[in-house]
């Protein structure tokens, strides 16, 4: 369970969330991109390949994470959305919101 | 470490409203025992009953949802404050009650969080989340009750 954070090809930050992104570990990844931005980072992959859930709060955070990658002039894209995660972004709507890829690869080669 | 969830399993035919299994469970308002109750109580329900992957994911979403609006917004997480999960099994549905000790709201305040002006907001989803993933929802008069019904199938 948690982050684990890696260089993708083009020097792309990548990280993975592994189990679950909830109320209880929203901060730990805002944080995270929030000090990859501070770094200078400006092009970020949040991948949900190994994740199970995302509650509302999660999804929360990835819009707040959104609007800072944005205003800092960079470029977030998502990748590996299980069926059931997919349909949380469809019902709310926020899949108009965010470039999803199905997989890694594909998100990493359309930055 | 003992853990601080009051938990309890009854089955038996003769519950109330029809129901053959009774789960409840009281949990503080600490939004860090919400995983624990949402895997407790999703595992009993759902404990050697026909339950499809799509029921088990909508129950576990509504009652996390749930009982983090209950701990957060209702008790305020007010750690001397307790939530009340209770919920009845009956042969077609499963009914969700979750109750905080605050003073209730009013569901119908709630902005619909995919309008253009909130969709870039970071709260105020869990409540749409609920009432697009169960077939009723209910709230009692002080609004710090809702009533969650699932159809089995």
């Amino acid at each position: 369970m948690g982050f684990s954070e890696s260089k993708g090809a083009g020097g792309i930050t990548l990280v993975e969330v592994d189990g679950q992104l909830i109320i209880g570990n929203r901060q730990e990844l805002k944080d995270l991109v929030q000090a990859a931005l501070e770094r200078g980072e400006r092009r970020l992959l949040i991948d949900f390949s190994k994740t199970g859930y995302i509650d509302s709060s999660g999804l929360g955070a990835l819009v707040s994470i959104s609007k800072r990658i944005r205003e800092a002039g960079g470029e977030l894209r998502l990748s590996g959305l299980n069926e059931d995660l997919r349909s949380l972004f469809e019902l709310t709507k926020l899949d108009t919101l965010f470039a999803i890829n199905e997989t890694p690869e594909q998100a990493l080669a359309s930055f | 470490m003992t853990s601080p969830l009051r938990f309890c399993v009854r089955r038996s035919s003769a519950l109330e409203r029809g129901a053959t299994t009774l789960v409840t469970l009281r949990l503080p308002s600490d939004v860090g025992c919400i995983e624990e109750a949402v895997e407790l109580v999703t595992r009993h329900c759902l404990a050697g009953q026909h339950a499809t992957e799509t029921i088990r994911f909508r129950l576990r979403v509504v009652l996390s949802e749930a009982i983090s609006n209950a701990i957060i917004r209702g008790n305020a997480e007010d750690h001397t404050k307790w939530v009340d999960v209770r919920v009845e099994l009956v042969p077609e549905v499963i009914r969700v009650y979750v109750t905080d000790e605050g003073p209730g709201f009013d569901p119908a305040a709630i902005p619909e969080p995919i309008s253009p002006e909130q969709l870039d907001e970071a709260r105020g989803r869990g409540l749409y989340l609920i009432r697009k993933l169960v077939d009723a929802v209910h709230f009692n008069e002080q609004g710090n009750s809702i009533c969650m019904t699932l159809r089995r199938s």
